[in-house]
Protein backbone atom coordinates (compact mmCIF):
# COMPACT_ATOMS: atom_id res chain seq x y z
CA UNK A 1 0.00 0.00 0.00
CA UNK A 2 1.20 3.32 -0.74
CA UNK A 3 2.18 6.11 1.53
CA UNK A 4 -0.68 8.19 2.84
CA UNK A 5 -1.24 11.29 1.29
CA UNK A 6 -3.45 13.15 3.51
CA UNK A 7 -2.70 12.77 7.04
CA UNK A 8 -4.97 14.76 9.82
CA UNK A 9 -3.48 14.79 13.48
CA UNK A 10 -5.58 15.88 16.73
CA UNK A 11 -7.77 17.83 14.13
CA UNK A 12 -10.41 20.24 16.69
CA UNK A 13 -13.01 22.24 15.73
CA UNK A 14 -15.11 24.43 18.15
CA UNK A 15 -17.64 26.92 17.95
CA UNK A 16 -17.93 29.08 21.09
CA UNK A 17 -18.08 26.06 23.31
CA UNK A 18 -19.44 23.16 21.27
CA UNK A 19 -16.52 21.27 19.99
CA UNK A 20 -17.91 20.10 16.77
CA UNK A 21 -14.88 18.13 15.83
CA UNK A 22 -12.84 17.01 18.83
CA UNK A 23 -9.01 15.10 18.60
CA UNK A 24 -9.44 13.46 15.33
CA UNK A 25 -7.00 12.02 13.63
CA UNK A 26 -7.06 10.04 10.73
CA UNK A 27 -4.78 8.99 7.02
CA UNK A 28 -6.17 8.62 3.94
CA UNK A 29 -4.25 6.83 0.83
CA UNK A 30 -4.40 6.15 -2.77
CA UNK A 31 -6.60 3.11 -3.94
CA UNK A 32 -7.65 2.64 -0.46
CA UNK A 33 -11.08 4.50 0.22
CA UNK A 34 -11.55 5.60 3.73
CA UNK A 35 -15.05 6.19 4.54
CA UNK A 36 -16.30 8.59 7.66
CA UNK A 37 -19.63 7.17 8.96
CA UNK A 38 -21.74 8.74 11.79
CA UNK A 39 -25.02 9.49 13.18
CA UNK A 40 -26.34 13.10 12.02
CA UNK A 41 -24.13 15.79 14.27
CA UNK A 42 -21.27 13.87 14.61
CA UNK A 43 -19.13 16.43 12.86
CA UNK A 44 -18.52 14.34 9.24
CA UNK A 45 -18.55 17.24 7.15
CA UNK A 46 -17.05 20.17 9.42
CA UNK A 47 -14.20 17.52 9.05
CA UNK A 48 -14.65 17.56 5.53
CA UNK A 49 -14.52 21.35 5.56
CA UNK A 50 -11.23 21.26 7.87
CA UNK A 51 -9.82 18.86 4.92
CA UNK A 52 -10.49 20.78 2.77
CA UNK A 53 -10.41 24.38 4.03
CA UNK A 54 -13.77 25.91 4.13
CA UNK A 55 -13.16 26.08 7.65
CA UNK A 56 -9.72 26.83 9.40
CA UNK A 57 -9.12 23.92 12.25
CA UNK A 58 -9.07 25.71 16.22
CA UNK A 59 -6.06 22.99 16.53
CA UNK A 60 -4.18 20.34 15.24
CA UNK A 61 -2.23 19.65 12.00
CA UNK A 62 -3.12 18.82 8.45
CA UNK A 63 -0.67 17.46 5.99
CA UNK A 64 -1.28 16.89 2.46
CA UNK A 65 1.31 15.67 -0.05
CA UNK A 66 4.22 15.57 2.59
CA UNK A 67 3.24 19.49 2.89
CA UNK A 68 1.54 21.34 6.05
CA UNK A 69 -1.69 22.85 4.56
CA UNK A 70 -3.31 23.06 7.94
CA UNK A 71 -3.60 26.96 7.40
CA UNK A 72 -4.01 27.25 3.41
CA UNK A 73 -6.95 28.40 1.72
CA UNK A 74 -9.17 25.92 -0.31
CA UNK A 75 -8.12 27.80 -3.70
CA UNK A 76 -4.51 26.76 -2.47
CA UNK A 77 -5.30 23.25 -1.73
CA UNK A 78 -7.68 22.77 -4.34
CA UNK A 79 -4.04 23.75 -7.11
CA UNK A 80 -2.30 21.26 -5.27
CA UNK A 81 -4.81 18.53 -5.96
CA UNK A 82 -7.95 18.67 -3.52
CA UNK A 83 -11.12 17.79 -4.93
CA UNK A 84 -14.35 18.45 -2.79
CA UNK A 85 -18.32 17.77 -3.63
CA UNK A 86 -20.50 19.32 -1.43
CA UNK A 87 -23.63 17.14 0.13
CA UNK A 88 -25.94 20.38 -0.63
CA UNK A 89 -25.36 21.07 -4.27
CA UNK A 90 -23.23 23.57 -4.80
CA UNK A 91 -23.19 23.79 -8.64
CA UNK A 92 -23.31 27.11 -11.04
CA UNK A 93 -26.86 26.80 -11.51
CA UNK A 94 -27.21 29.47 -14.18
CA UNK A 95 -24.44 27.68 -16.43
CA UNK A 96 -24.51 25.11 -19.19
CA UNK A 97 -23.58 21.76 -17.68
CA UNK A 98 -20.42 21.71 -19.76
CA UNK A 99 -19.36 24.73 -18.72
CA UNK A 100 -19.71 24.02 -15.24
CA UNK A 101 -16.96 22.12 -15.88
CA UNK A 102 -15.16 23.97 -18.17
CA UNK A 103 -14.56 26.69 -15.62
CA UNK A 104 -13.40 24.09 -13.10
CA UNK A 105 -11.35 22.64 -15.69
CA UNK A 106 -9.76 26.36 -16.46
CA UNK A 107 -8.89 26.70 -12.80
CA UNK A 108 -6.09 24.13 -13.62
CA UNK A 109 -3.56 26.94 -15.48
CA UNK A 110 -4.93 30.01 -14.70
CA UNK A 111 -4.34 32.41 -17.12
CA UNK A 112 -6.44 35.79 -16.16
CA UNK A 113 -4.31 38.14 -18.92
CA UNK A 114 -5.67 36.33 -21.77
CA UNK A 115 -7.86 38.51 -21.89
CA UNK A 116 -8.44 38.56 -26.20
CA UNK A 117 -9.02 34.62 -26.47
CA UNK A 118 -12.57 33.20 -25.96
CA UNK A 119 -12.72 30.95 -23.18
CA UNK A 120 -14.51 28.27 -25.07
CA UNK A 121 -12.12 28.00 -27.32
CA UNK A 122 -9.30 26.27 -25.30
CA UNK A 123 -9.54 22.53 -26.13
CA UNK A 124 -7.54 21.22 -23.22
CA UNK A 125 -10.14 23.12 -21.19
CA UNK A 126 -13.49 21.34 -22.89
CA UNK A 127 -11.52 17.90 -23.32
CA UNK A 128 -10.95 17.96 -19.47
CA UNK A 129 -14.88 18.86 -19.20
CA UNK A 130 -15.79 16.47 -21.37
CA UNK A 131 -13.95 13.40 -19.80
CA UNK A 132 -15.39 14.34 -16.59
CA UNK A 133 -18.88 14.43 -17.91
CA UNK A 134 -18.27 11.09 -19.34
CA UNK A 135 -17.13 9.78 -16.42
CA UNK A 136 -20.56 10.61 -14.23
CA UNK A 137 -22.50 9.63 -17.23
CA UNK A 138 -23.81 13.49 -17.69
CA UNK A 139 -22.24 13.76 -21.21
CA UNK A 140 -25.65 14.04 -23.23
CA UNK A 141 -26.68 16.94 -21.17
CA UNK A 142 -23.75 18.90 -22.29
CA UNK A 143 -25.68 21.93 -23.55
CA UNK A 144 -28.53 22.24 -20.90
CA UNK A 145 -28.82 24.80 -17.83
CA UNK A 146 -27.32 23.25 -14.55
CA UNK A 147 -30.50 24.02 -13.26
CA UNK A 148 -32.85 21.80 -15.37
CA UNK A 149 -31.10 18.56 -14.31
CA UNK A 150 -33.05 16.51 -12.39
CA UNK A 151 -31.85 16.31 -8.45
CA UNK A 152 -29.88 12.58 -9.30
CA UNK A 153 -28.05 14.55 -12.32
CA UNK A 154 -27.32 17.78 -10.03
CA UNK A 155 -25.38 15.53 -7.80
CA UNK A 156 -23.35 13.79 -10.76
CA UNK A 157 -23.02 17.48 -12.13
CA UNK A 158 -21.42 18.12 -8.11
CA UNK A 159 -18.86 15.51 -8.86
CA UNK A 160 -17.95 16.19 -12.14
CA UNK A 161 -17.20 19.97 -11.32
CA UNK A 162 -14.84 18.13 -8.77
CA UNK A 163 -13.04 15.67 -10.96
CA UNK A 164 -13.05 18.49 -13.94
CA UNK A 165 -10.43 19.54 -11.25
CA UNK A 166 -7.84 16.39 -11.90
CA UNK A 167 -7.64 16.02 -8.14
CA UNK A 168 -5.77 13.44 -6.45
CA UNK A 169 -7.76 13.36 -2.96
CA UNK A 170 -11.55 13.76 -3.38
CA UNK A 171 -13.20 14.41 -0.70
CA UNK A 172 -16.56 13.67 -0.91
CA UNK A 173 -19.60 14.47 1.11
CA UNK A 174 -22.83 12.35 0.59
CA UNK A 175 -22.52 11.67 -3.10
CA UNK A 176 -25.72 9.67 -2.43
CA UNK A 177 -27.75 12.04 -0.75
CA UNK A 178 -31.20 12.11 -2.51
CA UNK A 179 -30.70 9.59 -5.26
CA UNK A 180 -32.55 6.98 -6.97
CA UNK A 181 -31.89 3.42 -6.51
CA UNK A 182 -30.67 3.26 -10.50
CA UNK A 183 -28.42 6.49 -10.35
CA UNK A 184 -27.55 5.58 -6.86
CA UNK A 185 -25.62 2.64 -8.85
CA UNK A 186 -24.41 4.92 -11.03
CA UNK A 187 -22.61 6.74 -8.74
CA UNK A 188 -21.69 3.82 -6.73
CA UNK A 189 -19.95 2.22 -9.57
CA UNK A 190 -18.21 5.28 -10.83
CA UNK A 191 -16.72 5.48 -6.86
CA UNK A 192 -15.35 2.32 -7.12
CA UNK A 193 -13.34 3.23 -10.31
CA UNK A 194 -12.23 6.48 -9.01
CA UNK A 195 -10.81 4.80 -6.13
CA UNK A 196 -8.46 2.63 -7.80
CA UNK A 197 -5.83 5.73 -8.66
CA UNK A 198 -7.25 8.30 -6.25
CA UNK A 199 -7.49 9.04 -2.54
CA UNK A 200 -10.59 9.22 -1.87
CA UNK A 201 -12.21 10.20 1.30
CA UNK A 202 -16.05 9.23 1.69
CA UNK A 203 -18.83 10.73 3.83
CA UNK A 204 -21.86 8.76 3.52
CA UNK A 205 -25.23 7.47 4.98
CA UNK A 206 -25.83 4.34 2.66
CA UNK A 207 -24.29 1.40 4.78
CA UNK A 208 -24.91 -0.52 1.82
CA UNK A 209 -22.69 1.51 -0.79
CA UNK A 210 -20.43 2.12 1.93
CA UNK A 211 -19.05 -1.46 2.97
CA UNK A 212 -19.27 -2.24 -0.48
CA UNK A 213 -16.53 0.73 -1.27
CA UNK A 214 -14.53 1.63 2.07
CA UNK A 215 -11.36 -0.10 2.31
CA UNK A 216 -11.04 1.41 5.87
CA UNK A 217 -13.29 3.34 8.33
CA UNK A 218 -13.82 5.95 11.13
CA UNK A 219 -16.80 6.24 12.64
CA UNK A 220 -17.52 9.48 14.54
CA UNK A 221 -19.96 10.32 17.05
CA UNK A 222 -20.30 13.47 18.83
CA UNK A 223 -17.29 15.17 16.88
CA UNK A 224 -14.77 11.76 18.06
CA UNK A 225 -13.40 9.28 17.01
CA UNK A 226 -15.30 6.44 18.08
CA UNK A 227 -13.89 3.58 16.22
CA UNK A 228 -11.42 2.93 13.35
CA UNK A 229 -10.73 0.04 11.18
CA UNK A 230 -11.28 -2.49 8.22
CA UNK A 231 -15.11 -3.16 7.85
CA UNK A 232 -15.07 -6.34 9.47
CA UNK A 233 -13.33 -4.83 12.05
CA UNK A 234 -15.77 -2.30 12.43
CA UNK A 235 -18.98 -4.43 12.00
CA UNK A 236 -17.84 -6.58 14.62
CA UNK A 237 -17.27 -3.65 17.31
CA UNK A 238 -19.99 -3.79 19.93
CA UNK A 239 -19.51 -0.52 20.73
CA UNK A 240 -20.10 1.02 17.12
CA UNK A 241 -22.79 -1.41 17.00
CA UNK A 242 -24.79 -0.23 19.70
CA UNK A 243 -24.09 3.24 19.27
CA UNK A 244 -24.69 3.66 15.39
CA UNK A 245 -25.01 0.55 12.90
CA UNK A 246 -27.79 -1.21 15.32
CA UNK A 247 -30.18 1.40 15.58
CA UNK A 248 -29.95 1.47 11.36
CA UNK A 249 -31.09 -2.44 11.46
CA UNK B 1 -28.95 33.25 -19.96
CA UNK B 2 -28.38 36.44 -20.11
CA UNK B 3 -26.70 37.48 -23.24
CA UNK B 4 -24.36 39.59 -22.34
CA UNK B 5 -24.28 42.21 -25.75
CA UNK B 6 -26.65 42.37 -28.76
CA UNK B 7 -26.30 40.60 -32.66
CA UNK B 8 -23.03 42.15 -34.57
CA UNK B 9 -25.72 43.52 -37.62
CA UNK B 10 -27.66 45.36 -34.87
CA UNK B 11 -24.31 46.97 -32.93
CA UNK B 12 -23.29 48.08 -36.26
CA UNK B 13 -26.70 49.76 -37.17
CA UNK B 14 -26.51 51.45 -33.98
CA UNK B 15 -22.87 52.54 -34.44
CA UNK B 16 -23.79 53.81 -37.75
CA UNK B 17 -26.97 56.01 -36.73
CA UNK B 18 -24.29 57.41 -33.77
CA UNK B 19 -21.82 58.32 -36.63
CA UNK B 20 -24.59 59.81 -37.95
CA UNK B 21 -26.42 61.44 -35.64
CA UNK B 22 -24.54 64.92 -35.89
CA UNK B 23 -24.93 65.49 -39.42
CA UNK B 24 -28.50 65.91 -38.43
CA UNK B 25 -28.13 67.45 -35.01
CA UNK B 26 -27.76 70.79 -33.73
CA UNK B 27 -24.96 71.61 -31.77
CA UNK B 28 -26.50 71.69 -28.31
CA UNK B 29 -27.94 67.88 -29.13
CA UNK B 30 -24.52 66.35 -30.52
CA UNK B 31 -22.75 68.28 -26.89
CA UNK B 32 -25.68 66.00 -25.34
CA UNK B 33 -24.97 63.32 -27.52
CA UNK B 34 -21.40 63.27 -26.00
CA UNK B 35 -22.17 63.42 -22.86
CA UNK B 36 -24.69 60.27 -22.77
CA UNK B 37 -21.60 58.02 -24.50
CA UNK B 38 -19.39 59.40 -21.61
CA UNK B 39 -21.98 58.17 -19.12
CA UNK B 40 -22.58 55.09 -20.88
CA UNK B 41 -18.48 54.39 -20.59
CA UNK B 42 -19.06 55.25 -17.19
CA UNK B 43 -21.92 52.83 -16.75
CA UNK B 44 -20.12 50.25 -18.30
CA UNK B 45 -17.57 50.17 -16.21
CA UNK B 46 -19.70 49.79 -13.18
CA UNK B 47 -21.69 47.20 -14.70
CA UNK B 48 -18.35 45.00 -14.86
CA UNK B 49 -18.37 45.20 -10.83
CA UNK B 50 -22.19 45.22 -10.25
CA UNK B 51 -24.11 42.95 -13.16
CA UNK B 52 -20.20 40.90 -14.12
CA UNK B 53 -18.74 40.46 -11.14
CA UNK B 54 -21.89 40.80 -7.89
CA UNK B 55 -19.83 43.44 -6.19
CA UNK B 56 -22.66 46.59 -5.98
CA UNK B 57 -20.42 49.34 -5.94
CA UNK B 58 -22.02 52.85 -4.46
CA UNK B 59 -18.68 54.68 -5.04
CA UNK B 60 -18.04 54.50 -8.20
CA UNK B 61 -17.93 58.29 -8.84
CA UNK B 62 -14.86 58.50 -6.71
CA UNK B 63 -12.27 56.28 -9.56
CA UNK B 64 -14.84 58.97 -11.82
CA UNK B 65 -13.85 62.29 -10.32
CA UNK B 66 -10.53 61.44 -9.39
CA UNK B 67 -9.17 60.79 -13.14
CA UNK B 68 -11.05 64.11 -13.80
CA UNK B 69 -9.42 66.29 -10.75
CA UNK B 70 -6.18 64.51 -12.36
CA UNK B 71 -6.34 66.22 -15.69
CA UNK B 72 -7.28 69.46 -14.57
CA UNK B 73 -4.62 69.24 -11.71
CA UNK B 74 -1.61 68.27 -14.60
CA UNK B 75 -2.71 70.77 -17.50
CA UNK B 76 -1.01 73.74 -18.32
CA UNK B 77 -3.19 76.30 -17.13
CA UNK B 78 -3.27 78.62 -20.67
CA UNK B 79 -2.13 75.72 -22.89
CA UNK B 80 -3.31 72.52 -24.35
CA UNK B 81 -2.28 68.92 -22.65
CA UNK B 82 -1.51 66.56 -24.42
CA UNK B 83 -4.42 64.15 -25.22
CA UNK B 84 -1.76 60.73 -25.22
CA UNK B 85 0.11 62.00 -21.52
CA UNK B 86 -2.68 63.03 -19.70
CA UNK B 87 -5.25 60.43 -20.47
CA UNK B 88 -3.15 57.19 -19.46
CA UNK B 89 -1.67 59.75 -16.54
CA UNK B 90 -5.37 60.23 -15.67
CA UNK B 91 -6.84 56.55 -16.08
CA UNK B 92 -3.95 55.43 -13.84
CA UNK B 93 -4.39 57.55 -11.32
CA UNK B 94 -7.42 56.23 -11.01
CA UNK B 95 -6.65 52.64 -11.28
CA UNK B 96 -4.59 53.18 -8.48
CA UNK B 97 -7.00 54.44 -6.38
CA UNK B 98 -9.06 51.66 -7.43
CA UNK B 99 -6.03 49.56 -6.42
CA UNK B 100 -5.65 50.87 -2.69
CA UNK B 101 -9.20 51.11 -1.91
CA UNK B 102 -10.15 47.64 -3.50
CA UNK B 103 -7.17 45.85 -1.62
CA UNK B 104 -9.81 47.07 1.38
CA UNK B 105 -13.12 46.45 0.20
CA UNK B 106 -13.13 43.52 -2.05
CA UNK B 107 -12.73 41.51 1.27
CA UNK B 108 -16.15 42.40 2.30
CA UNK B 109 -19.37 41.10 0.03
CA UNK B 110 -23.18 42.19 0.19
CA UNK B 111 -24.33 45.18 2.23
CA UNK B 112 -21.08 46.02 4.02
CA UNK B 113 -19.10 46.34 0.44
CA UNK B 114 -22.17 48.94 -0.65
CA UNK B 115 -21.15 50.45 2.85
CA UNK B 116 -17.31 50.74 2.38
CA UNK B 117 -18.06 51.15 -1.24
CA UNK B 118 -19.74 54.47 0.11
CA UNK B 119 -17.54 55.65 2.79
CA UNK B 120 -14.18 55.83 1.04
CA UNK B 121 -15.76 57.55 -1.69
CA UNK B 122 -16.66 60.16 0.08
CA UNK B 123 -13.59 60.24 2.21
CA UNK B 124 -12.22 61.40 -1.36
CA UNK B 125 -15.23 63.83 -1.56
CA UNK B 126 -14.30 65.34 1.49
CA UNK B 127 -10.79 65.47 0.87
CA UNK B 128 -11.64 67.77 -2.48
CA UNK B 129 -14.81 69.94 -0.84
CA UNK B 130 -12.09 70.79 2.66
CA UNK B 131 -8.91 71.47 1.48
CA UNK B 132 -7.21 73.62 -1.23
CA UNK B 133 -5.76 70.63 -3.27
CA UNK B 134 -8.59 70.66 -6.00
CA UNK B 135 -9.70 74.27 -5.30
CA UNK B 136 -11.84 73.38 -2.83
CA UNK B 137 -15.65 73.71 -2.99
CA UNK B 138 -15.09 75.90 -5.94
CA UNK B 139 -13.06 73.56 -7.94
CA UNK B 140 -11.37 74.40 -11.18
CA UNK B 141 -11.96 75.45 -14.13
CA UNK B 142 -10.10 73.47 -17.47
CA UNK B 143 -9.11 76.55 -20.00
CA UNK B 144 -7.73 74.97 -22.74
CA UNK B 145 -8.95 71.46 -23.31
CA UNK B 146 -6.27 69.16 -24.21
CA UNK B 147 -4.86 68.21 -27.80
CA UNK B 148 -5.05 65.28 -29.90
CA UNK B 149 -1.36 65.71 -31.21
CA UNK B 150 0.80 63.42 -32.81
CA UNK B 151 3.86 64.58 -34.31
CA UNK B 152 2.31 67.96 -35.80
CA UNK B 153 -0.85 65.87 -37.26
CA UNK B 154 -4.29 66.69 -35.27
CA UNK B 155 -7.10 64.29 -36.39
CA UNK B 156 -9.60 65.82 -34.03
CA UNK B 157 -9.75 69.02 -32.59
CA UNK B 158 -11.70 68.82 -29.34
CA UNK B 159 -12.55 71.96 -28.79
CA UNK B 160 -15.12 71.40 -31.88
CA UNK B 161 -18.57 69.88 -30.37
CA UNK B 162 -18.83 67.26 -32.93
CA UNK B 163 -15.06 66.31 -33.38
CA UNK B 164 -15.15 65.76 -29.48
CA UNK B 165 -18.29 63.81 -30.45
CA UNK B 166 -16.46 61.51 -32.30
CA UNK B 167 -13.87 61.16 -30.04
CA UNK B 168 -16.34 59.99 -27.36
CA UNK B 169 -17.93 57.86 -29.88
CA UNK B 170 -14.33 56.33 -30.62
CA UNK B 171 -13.73 55.92 -27.09
CA UNK B 172 -17.35 54.11 -26.01
CA UNK B 173 -17.04 51.24 -29.22
CA UNK B 174 -13.53 50.93 -27.88
CA UNK B 175 -15.02 50.09 -24.29
CA UNK B 176 -17.51 48.55 -25.39
CA UNK B 177 -15.92 45.86 -27.75
CA UNK B 178 -13.08 45.47 -25.15
CA UNK B 179 -15.42 44.39 -21.90
CA UNK B 180 -17.28 42.61 -24.88
CA UNK B 181 -13.78 40.33 -25.43
CA UNK B 182 -12.80 39.97 -21.93
CA UNK B 183 -15.93 38.69 -20.39
CA UNK B 184 -16.37 35.99 -22.51
CA UNK B 185 -12.40 34.78 -22.31
CA UNK B 186 -11.26 33.23 -19.09
CA UNK B 187 -11.39 36.34 -16.90
CA UNK B 188 -14.72 36.94 -17.32
CA UNK B 189 -15.53 33.66 -17.16
CA UNK B 190 -14.20 33.59 -13.68
CA UNK B 191 -15.78 36.71 -12.72
CA UNK B 192 -19.48 35.25 -13.88
CA UNK B 193 -18.42 32.42 -11.85
CA UNK B 194 -17.84 34.49 -8.37
CA UNK B 195 -20.78 35.98 -9.19
CA UNK B 196 -22.71 33.14 -9.31
CA UNK B 197 -21.17 30.77 -6.44
CA UNK B 198 -17.69 32.22 -4.80
CA UNK B 199 -17.61 29.49 -2.08
CA UNK B 200 -17.39 26.63 -5.24
CA UNK B 201 -14.89 28.90 -7.08
CA UNK B 202 -12.83 28.70 -4.10
CA UNK B 203 -12.87 25.15 -3.76
CA UNK B 204 -12.44 24.87 -7.00
CA UNK B 205 -8.89 26.67 -7.38
CA UNK B 206 -9.66 29.90 -8.28
CA UNK B 207 -7.84 33.05 -6.09
CA UNK B 208 -11.20 34.90 -5.97
CA UNK B 209 -9.70 38.17 -4.00
CA UNK B 210 -7.23 38.34 -6.91
CA UNK B 211 -10.02 38.48 -9.21
CA UNK B 212 -12.10 40.58 -7.74
CA UNK B 213 -9.53 43.16 -7.12
CA UNK B 214 -8.37 42.60 -10.52
CA UNK B 215 -12.06 43.59 -12.03
CA UNK B 216 -12.30 46.60 -9.65
CA UNK B 217 -8.91 48.01 -10.52
CA UNK B 218 -10.18 47.66 -14.14
CA UNK B 219 -13.75 49.29 -13.79
CA UNK B 220 -11.71 51.88 -11.56
CA UNK B 221 -9.65 52.67 -14.80
CA UNK B 222 -12.50 52.60 -17.03
CA UNK B 223 -14.52 54.96 -15.34
CA UNK B 224 -11.44 56.95 -14.84
CA UNK B 225 -11.41 57.33 -19.13
CA UNK B 226 -15.66 58.09 -18.81
CA UNK B 227 -14.27 61.15 -15.72
CA UNK B 228 -11.48 62.30 -17.63
CA UNK B 229 -13.81 62.58 -21.10
CA UNK B 230 -15.89 64.36 -18.91
CA UNK B 231 -13.80 67.11 -17.90
CA UNK B 232 -12.44 67.66 -21.41
CA UNK B 233 -16.15 68.21 -22.01
CA UNK B 234 -17.05 70.88 -19.05
CA UNK B 235 -13.88 72.57 -19.00
CA UNK B 236 -14.61 72.10 -15.04
CA UNK B 237 -14.46 70.09 -11.74
CA UNK B 238 -15.95 70.32 -8.55
CA UNK B 239 -16.65 67.99 -5.96
CA UNK B 240 -19.41 67.21 -6.86
CA UNK B 241 -18.49 65.09 -9.47
CA UNK B 242 -17.46 62.07 -7.35
CA UNK B 243 -20.30 62.44 -4.52
CA UNK B 244 -22.39 60.12 -3.55
CA UNK B 245 -25.38 61.56 -5.84
CA UNK B 246 -22.91 60.74 -8.76
CA UNK B 247 -22.52 56.80 -7.41
CA UNK B 248 -26.39 56.98 -7.06
CA UNK B 249 -27.04 57.96 -10.67
CA UNK B 250 -24.58 56.00 -12.56
CA UNK B 251 -25.95 52.71 -10.69
CA UNK B 252 -29.09 53.93 -11.57
CA UNK B 253 -28.24 53.89 -14.75
CA UNK B 254 -27.00 50.71 -14.70
CA UNK B 255 -30.19 49.06 -13.23
CA UNK B 256 -32.43 50.91 -15.81
CA UNK B 257 -30.41 49.54 -18.41
CA UNK B 258 -30.74 45.88 -17.01
CA UNK B 259 -27.30 44.61 -15.12
CA UNK B 260 -24.77 42.29 -16.59
CA UNK B 261 -25.93 43.57 -20.35
CA UNK B 262 -23.43 45.77 -22.27
CA UNK B 263 -26.48 47.00 -24.39
CA UNK B 264 -28.16 47.48 -21.10
CA UNK B 265 -25.64 50.02 -19.22
CA UNK B 266 -25.38 51.98 -22.86
CA UNK B 267 -29.56 51.92 -23.21
CA UNK B 268 -29.80 53.08 -19.08
CA UNK B 269 -26.94 56.10 -19.46
CA UNK B 270 -29.26 56.67 -22.41
CA UNK B 271 -32.36 56.73 -21.18
CA UNK B 272 -31.90 58.09 -17.51
CA UNK B 273 -30.38 61.14 -19.59
CA UNK B 274 -32.95 61.73 -22.33
CA UNK B 275 -35.52 61.34 -19.25
CA UNK B 276 -34.13 63.94 -17.32
CA UNK B 277 -33.68 66.10 -20.18
CA UNK B 278 -37.53 65.73 -21.09
CA UNK B 279 -38.72 66.23 -17.97
CA UNK B 280 -36.54 69.21 -16.79
CA UNK B 281 -37.64 71.08 -20.47
CA UNK B 282 -40.22 73.88 -19.47
CA UNK B 283 -41.86 73.79 -23.49
CA UNK B 284 -42.78 69.92 -23.04
CA UNK B 285 -43.91 69.56 -19.37
CA UNK B 286 -44.43 73.35 -18.63
CA UNK B 287 -44.21 74.59 -15.08
CA UNK B 288 -43.70 71.13 -13.65
CA UNK B 289 -40.26 71.33 -15.59
CA UNK B 290 -38.76 72.66 -11.90
CA UNK B 291 -39.79 69.30 -10.11
CA UNK B 292 -38.37 67.09 -12.94
CA UNK B 293 -36.53 64.88 -10.56
CA UNK B 294 -40.01 63.91 -8.79
CA UNK B 295 -40.90 63.01 -12.10
CA UNK B 296 -38.26 61.03 -12.98
CA UNK B 297 -37.49 59.07 -9.92
CA UNK B 298 -41.58 58.20 -10.32
CA UNK B 299 -40.79 57.14 -13.81
CA UNK B 300 -38.14 54.98 -12.86
CA UNK B 301 -39.64 53.44 -9.81
CA UNK B 302 -42.50 52.28 -12.69
CA UNK B 303 -39.46 51.15 -14.78
CA UNK B 304 -38.04 49.66 -12.37
CA UNK B 305 -41.35 47.29 -11.40
CA UNK B 306 -42.60 46.67 -14.39
CA UNK B 307 -39.32 45.62 -16.47
CA UNK B 308 -37.14 43.54 -13.58
CA UNK B 309 -34.27 42.91 -16.20
CA UNK B 310 -34.13 46.63 -17.38
CA UNK B 311 -34.52 48.35 -20.69
CA UNK B 312 -31.88 46.11 -21.90
CA UNK B 313 -33.82 42.79 -20.70
CA UNK B 314 -36.66 43.26 -23.21
CA UNK B 315 -34.17 42.61 -25.89
CA UNK B 316 -33.43 39.29 -24.44
CA UNK B 317 -35.57 36.86 -25.37
CA UNK B 318 -36.34 38.14 -29.60
CA UNK B 319 -32.09 38.84 -30.18
CA UNK B 320 -30.99 35.46 -28.73
CA UNK B 321 -28.57 33.91 -30.85
CA UNK B 322 -28.93 29.91 -30.63
CA UNK B 323 -26.44 28.62 -28.82
CA UNK B 324 -23.65 26.15 -30.26
CA UNK B 325 -22.87 23.15 -28.26
CA UNK B 326 -19.68 24.31 -26.37
CA UNK B 327 -20.55 27.96 -27.11
CA UNK B 328 -20.64 30.00 -23.84
CA UNK B 329 -24.39 30.86 -23.41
Amino acid sequence: MSEAILQARNLCKRFGGLAAVDDVSLQIQTGALHAVIGPNGAGKTTLLNLLSGDLPASSGTISYAGRNVTSWAPEKRSRLGVGRSYQITNIFFDFTVLENCRLAAQSRAPRPFQWWRNAASNETDLRRARYALDAVGLAPRAADLARTLSHGEQRQLEIAVCLATEPRLLLLDEPLAGMGAEESKVMIDLIARLAENHAILLIEHDMDAVFQLAKTLTVMATGRVLAAGTPEAIRANREVQSAYLGALE
Amino acid sequence: MTPISLPRPILLLAVVALALFPLAASTFYVQLGAKIMILAIFALSLDLLVGHSGMISFGHAAYFGVAAYALALISPKYEAANLWLTLPAAMGVSALAALIIGFFVVRTTGVYFIMVTLAFAQMLYAVFHDTKAGGGSDGIYIYVRPELALAGWKPLDLENPTQFYYLALIFLIVVYVFLNRVLQATFGRALAGIRLNEQRMRSIGFPVFAYKLGAFVLAGALAGLAGYLAACQFGFVNPDILAWQQSGIVLMMVILGGMGRLHGAVLGAFSYVVLQEALSAPPLVGAYAKHWQLALGGLIVLIVLSLPRGIGGLLDGTLRRKNRPGEIP
